[in-house]
Formats: structure tokens, sequence, C-alpha cells
């Protein structure tokens, strides 16, 4: 049977089980539009800007695993999007863009919003396409979708002009495709996993330290059965938390520039790293050269140019983590590590978590803490870039696979108030509590307007302390306190929520923080809470830039005893 | 870690924007690529790519590895320490009058150049081989006056496999 180019789109969509598209119309995706009603099964959610459906596919496919799709129109629409799509890039989530593109005999031309979307995007996707065949539009989407969803994820751009949603073609669904180039090494070559095995049970002061890779894997119960059975503790990088429950007794936290004490001298004095889908990025290794120095190194990913690519490695394992550590796990020895494990909890003990809760400031610190006791743990914690970042990743304990949704690689504010909004739509059980500073939260505040049409029942905590904090931060620390185009003057969130018919609160004492995350947890939709948190309050501990995980500041407060 | 001269060759989809995207690697780690040359293969839809790079091993093999990655690139090998054959091919225009003519014919000669086009104040050269010769025959010809050159970038082939 004929269909038009956007008929062809829709039944490929739902063909690769797409439900939702987060998108905003144009004058050459009208054809699109138009044919979007012949399908319900196709939930198109209208955002704001382009930059917050980019976000919101990203935080729908990191909560669910399932690609993300967002849709834009031609030039100006397509060039909002970049900064979502570079953002996908960088983390591995497999986003698919869908853009408009002015008509076949006008591309090349300067016509009216048009840009070259796919020349733009080329070192930030995955792979792009522009569609100038109808014939070949349902096979194109067919391969962007395999190739978003597979090896190491990402971002996939499909560039398609106005006149192929509107050309009739005969609509088969491809079964097979052909991508000679596409190579997924998954299974682990086993020599070098049985050599690493080896290296595991010869190790006396052995740590895994695991990335997204576990979470896009899905490889928790077989990461957790190489940490008990050799009893290794774990560190996580910023985007593993969650791939290893923290309320473990083996879990060390984070490691990294704000990670624990304990978990980066974990890594500084272990004998044997056990890195599991990540990628040695600076901000997890700090100074390149002094990390680990004492360590030999097993690296497990799915990416071959990960391998050496930042940090040598002595055991390079290509394929996915789940398929390696199942095969691995056969050939591990039980331990026990008693050393090295009663070790770090002398570490644990010098360097416990500072107490923030003896405070009458009213501080983010607790704040955070406080969302956790509230949710028990059970929510989607989305957060923005900065401090609000690394005081959401410290101080809430997450113990699930994908509790935890932040832009690691690209680092961009405003990501947490779309990208909640996408990780409440494909998890509408879930609590999805977005963390936000006051510097980000304007940089995508629009799409309150979308949250409050589609009804997206998240909350969000706004970090709020006058300042772009981490700016703020760094020029005390290294700039002998100038503080330059880091105060900001801010409007009254809770009225601007409201003007958007979400209810808010604003909390400026310690005693109110916790009836006010109370207020939003029995309100049924969204809900804002503005929190005057404590002005120039740091993120503590902190490995200052340049410098060896081993040289860390500890924040000024009086410490806790660890409570056995 | 001492920059060299690396060979690459790449067997690459025939598809539109597949130079664009091997070249927007290099760029991206500053390389300056010394040649490229693209053509058919012995495959329908596919094209074999030489492209002659400066760099350092672990950056090049980082670049090898990342060109793999693309998903129109079917193939990538670093063929540096190779046992190969290389060819360039120029076409030189050299100034030529009555006097220098038959003197400029027999340095071609030597170099089994071969002359394409001749004009009252002109000849045009063609030269295969590899870099040196075609930069030593160049050498010879400034005496004269060189009007215009233009090189392909070099091509290379792994040598076949001797049985013994």
């Amino acid at each position: 049977m004929k269909k038009t180019g956007a008929q062809v789109l829709c039944e490929s969509l739902i063909r690769e089980g797409v439900e939702v598209i987060f998108g905003i119309p144009g004058g050459v995706l009208l054809p699109l539009y138009d044919t979007l009603p012949q399908y319900p099964q196709l939930r198109h959610i209208l955002c704001r800007h382009e930059q917050g459906a980019a976000y919101a596919a990203d935080g729908y496919a990191r909560a669910s695993h399932k690609a993300g799709v967002c849709l834009a129109t031609s030039g100006p629409g397509a060039t909002n999007l970049v900064t979502g799509i570079a953002n996908a890039y960088m983390d591995s989530s497999p986003v698919i863009a869908i853009t408009g593109q002015v008509a076949r005999s006008v591309v090349g031309k300067d016509a009216f919003q048009e840009i070259d979307i796919t020349g733009i995007t080329l070192p930030i996707t995955k792979h792009n396409y522009l569609v100038t065949d109808t014939r070949e539009l349902a096979m194109t989407i067919r391969k962007a979708f395999y190739i978003a969803q597979t090896g190491r994820p990402g971002p996939v751009l499909i560039d398609i002009p106005r006149d192929v949603l509107q050309e009739e073609v005969e609509f088969v669904y491809p079964e097979k495709i052909t991508l000679p180039g596409y190579k997924i090494i998954s299974r682990g070559h086993t020599v070098q996993i049985k050599r690493a095995a080896k290296l595991i049970n010869e190790a006396e002061r052995p740590v895994i330290i695991a990335g997204r890779g576990v979470a896009i894997s899905q490889a928790y119960n077989e990461l957790r059965e190489l940490a008990e059975k050799a009893q290794i503790p774990v560190v996580s990088t910023l985007l593993g938390i969650g791939s290893f429950p923290e309320n473990h007794i083996l879990s060390l936290g984070m490691l990294g520039m704000h990670g624990t004490i304990y978990a980066n001298m974990a890594v500084q004095n272990a004998d044997l790293l056990i890195a599991a889908g990540m990628r040695f990025d600076d901000r997890a290794t700090a100074n390149v050269s002094e990390f680990a120095p004492l360590a030999r190194i097993i690296h497990i990913d799915i990416d071959p140019a990960e391998i050496g690519k930042n940090v040598p490695v002595d055991m390079p394992i290509v394929g996915d983590v789940g398929n390696v550590l199942k095969t691995m796990n056969k050939e591990i020895k039980q331990r026990d590590h008693l050393d090295w494990l009663s070790q770090l909890d002398r570490w644990r003990d010098e360097h416990p978590t500072p107490d923030n809760n003896q405070n009458d400031k009213v501080l983010p610190q607790y704040i955070i803490r406080q969302i956790y006791e509230a949710t028990q743990g059970e929510a989607i914690i989305v957060t923005g870039i900065g401090q609000n970042q690394m005081w959401a990743a410290q101080q809430f304990v997450y113990t699930k696979p994908n509790s935890f949704i932040s832009a690691g690689g690209l680092g961009p504010m405003g990501f947490e108030l779309p990208a909640a909004m996408g990780a409440k739509v494909s998890c509408p059980g879930e609590i999805v509590w977005s963390i936000a500073g006051d510097g980000g939260f304007q940089m995508t505040i629009q799409e309150l307007a979308t949250i409050a049409q589609e009804k997206i029942a998240i909350k969000i905590a706004i970090m709020d302390n006058g300042y772009l904090g981490m700016i703020r931060q760094w020029q005390e620390m290294f700039y002998q306190g100038r503080y330059v185009a880091a105060r900001l003057w801010n409007p009254d969130f809770v009225k601007v929520a409201e003007a958007y018919d979400i209810p808010g609160i604003r909390v400026e004492h310690k005693e109110e923080v916790i009836p006010a995350i109370q207020k939003a947890m029995d309100y049924t939709g969204p809900f804002l809470i503005d929190f005057a948190i404590e002005p120039e309050e740091n993120v503590y501990p902190m490995v200052k830039p340049g410098e060896s995980l081993s040289k860390f500041l500890e924040g000024p407060r009086p410490k806790i005893a660890r409570s056995c | 870690m001492t920059d060299a001269e690396h060979i690459l060759v790449a067997l690459v989809e025939d598809k539109p924007g597949v130079l664009t995207r091997v070249a927007g690697l290099f760029r991206r780690r500053a390389f300056n690529i010394h040649s490229l040359a693209v053509g058919g293969s012995e495959q329908a839809g596919l094209s074999r790519m030489t492209v002659v790079v400066n760099g350092n091993s672990a950056v090049v093999e980082q670049v090898r590895k990342q060109l793999e990655k693309l998903v129109n690139v079917v193939r990538v090998s670093d063929i540096t320490e190779e046992a190969r054959v290389s060819r360039e091919l120029a076409l030189i225009k050299v100034k030529a009058t009555a006097s220098t003519r038959s003197e400029i014919i027999q340095i071609v000669d030597i170099f089994r150049a071969s002359i394409i086009d001749v004009s009252p104040n002109s000849l045009t050269i063609e030269v295969t081989g590899d870099s040196d010769k075609i930069s030593s025959l160049l050498g010879l010809l400034s005496g004269f006056g060189i009007k215009e050159i233009t090189r392909t970038g070099r091509v290379c082939l792994t040598r076949g496999m001797i049985r013994s």
C-alpha cells in the first residue's frame, strides 16, 4: 500500500516501539504534524524550546533504556537541538533526533530556514542521515534506531526534506539491514578475560570502578556478583552512580574531583583496578599522570577507542560489560581481602561525611538528604550542572539502577528540568525530583509550560544561592575571592511557577525544609520549592584541578563519627 | 613520542559525506593531512582511501580507532610498518624553448616519465613514482622554469604475500 513519507515515518517509529515524541512544529514539518493525528499511539509532547525537547528525549532514554525521540523543524529548530544532541553524544545516550529540511529542490540554495544540520552535527552524533530518496526513509529509520541503541549507544539524527514527507511510496518495513562498517564486539576475548580473572584472583588491594557502561549494559547483578564473590570494594564514576547500591557494605561512593576521600584513597592505593564501562574522564581521574600509581588496570569497554585513550591499561577487554563479567565471574575465586577492607574502613572513619544536620542554616546537603529520607531512596533524581549536581550526587543514597540522571560529559546547565520531564514521562510510576541551581533553572525555565500543559508531575527543588555557585566557589578558591559575573539577580521563582499554574513554596529556614518536601510529595501534580540555601556554601571534598586524587581538600565543618 | 609519517589505508562506503566524516576526525586532532587519495576499490560500493599524516604513534592509533567507529568506514589499517608499494603522479608544465627542449626530453627519459602535451613554449610531463623520485625530477626541471604543477596524493597497497 502506498503511504506518504510522513506516514512512513510514523509507521516506522511505531514499529521501533516509540510511544512519545518531544517536539516543536515548524513550516517544513507541517505535512508530518498533519499526519500525526492518524497515529494516536504516538504521544506528541509540545516543548517550548528544541533544546528542552532534546534533553527530554535524553532523560526519557536514560530512565527507561529505550530510545528517546525529539523532533524539530529545519533551520533554527535544528540548530536549537545541537546542545542536547552533543550532551547525548558525550554521555552515550540513545537519542533519535528527527529534523525537517527544506524541499530537495532548494537544498543548498540558502532557502528560508535552511541549515546544513547533518554537517553541523557530524562530530556530535554517532551517525546521521539526510534522506534524499523517500523509498529509503523506512530503511534509514530502522538503521538509525539500531545504531543508536546498540554497542556504545549514542544520538542519531535523521534530516528529512519537506517533499519527502509528502511523496507517496510503497511502504514495507525492512526486516534486515546491512551496515558493512558497523561492528560491535560484545562478547569479550575469552583469553583476555581469563588473564584478567587471574589478575583479580591474585590482587591484594583491588578496586572496581563502575561507570555508565554498567547501567547501559544492565550488568548490575554481574557487577554485584563479582564484588561480593571476591570482596572487592566498588567506587563509581558520576554517571556510574546507581550501578551498585550505595548502601552496600562494599560501596565507597563516587570517586573524582568531588568524590569521597576514601573512594579516592582506595583508587590511589589499589594494586588492581577493574574499570567497568567507564572512560577515565578527567573529573574522575584528576591529574591523570598521578592516577592510581600502584595499580594494574583491567579496562572493560565496548568501545575499542576508549582503551588506552586517557590511561594506559594492562589488560584491555573489549566487550559488553555484562557479557564480560558473566564469563569472568566463573573464573573468580572467593576472597575476603580482610586487610584491605579494614584499611578502607579506617579511611572511612578518618574522613567521614561532615555533619550537616547540626547546622542551623539551610544547607543544600541537608535538603538533598531530606529528599532521600522523604522518598526512602525510591525516586529518580535528575540534576543540573555544578554545585547542585555534586550535592545531589553526594547526599542522596542511590540504591537502584537509573535512579540518578545527570549530564556528566558536556555539563550543560538547564538539563535538569526537561530531562526530569522526559524521565517522568517514561516512568510515570516513579517519583521524579529535578534538582536545579538558580542559574541553570533559568536556562530551560520555559519548559514549565510544557510540564503544566502535559501535567507532568515532577518535583522541582531549586538550590537558590543567588550565585552561579560553582563559578563563585572557583573564584573564591582560585581567584582570591574576586567574584566576577557570579552574582545573580533572580525573579521570584514561586511567582514564576504560579504564573505557569504550578504551585510552589519558598523555604528560608531550616525547620521549613521537611514540611516543604512533604507538601511537594503530597501534591499530585508538579510542584516547585525554591530553597534559599546558604549562599556561600562550597562543595567538599574537592581535588583541585591539576592535582592528584590523593590531594584533597576537606570541608571546614566538624565531622560525625561513623556509627557502626 | 615523536611525530612520524603514518600511512592509513581505509576501505569506506562510497556515499556522500564520507570524505567529510573522515577528514573531520583528523581536523579534530589538529592533524594536517599531508596527502589524501580516494578512488574505487575491488569491491562495488566501496572506495579505498590512502591518508598520509604526521603524528605520534599513540595519537595516530587513537584516530585510527575513531575512524573504525564511523558507520561508513569498513576497515582502517596503519600500513606504515608494512612492506608496501606506493605511487604518486604529478603533471608538470615546464617552460621549453627550441634550445632547451631536447635537454628536457633527455631528463624525462631518464626518469621514465612521459611528455603528454607540447606547445611552442612549454612541455607538460607526466611522472609517476614515489615522492622522492618526483621531487628529484622537479629539482632538475626547476632550472628551466616550472609554470604549473599538480600532484595527486599518494596511493599505497601492501605487498602481496611471498610463499616460500
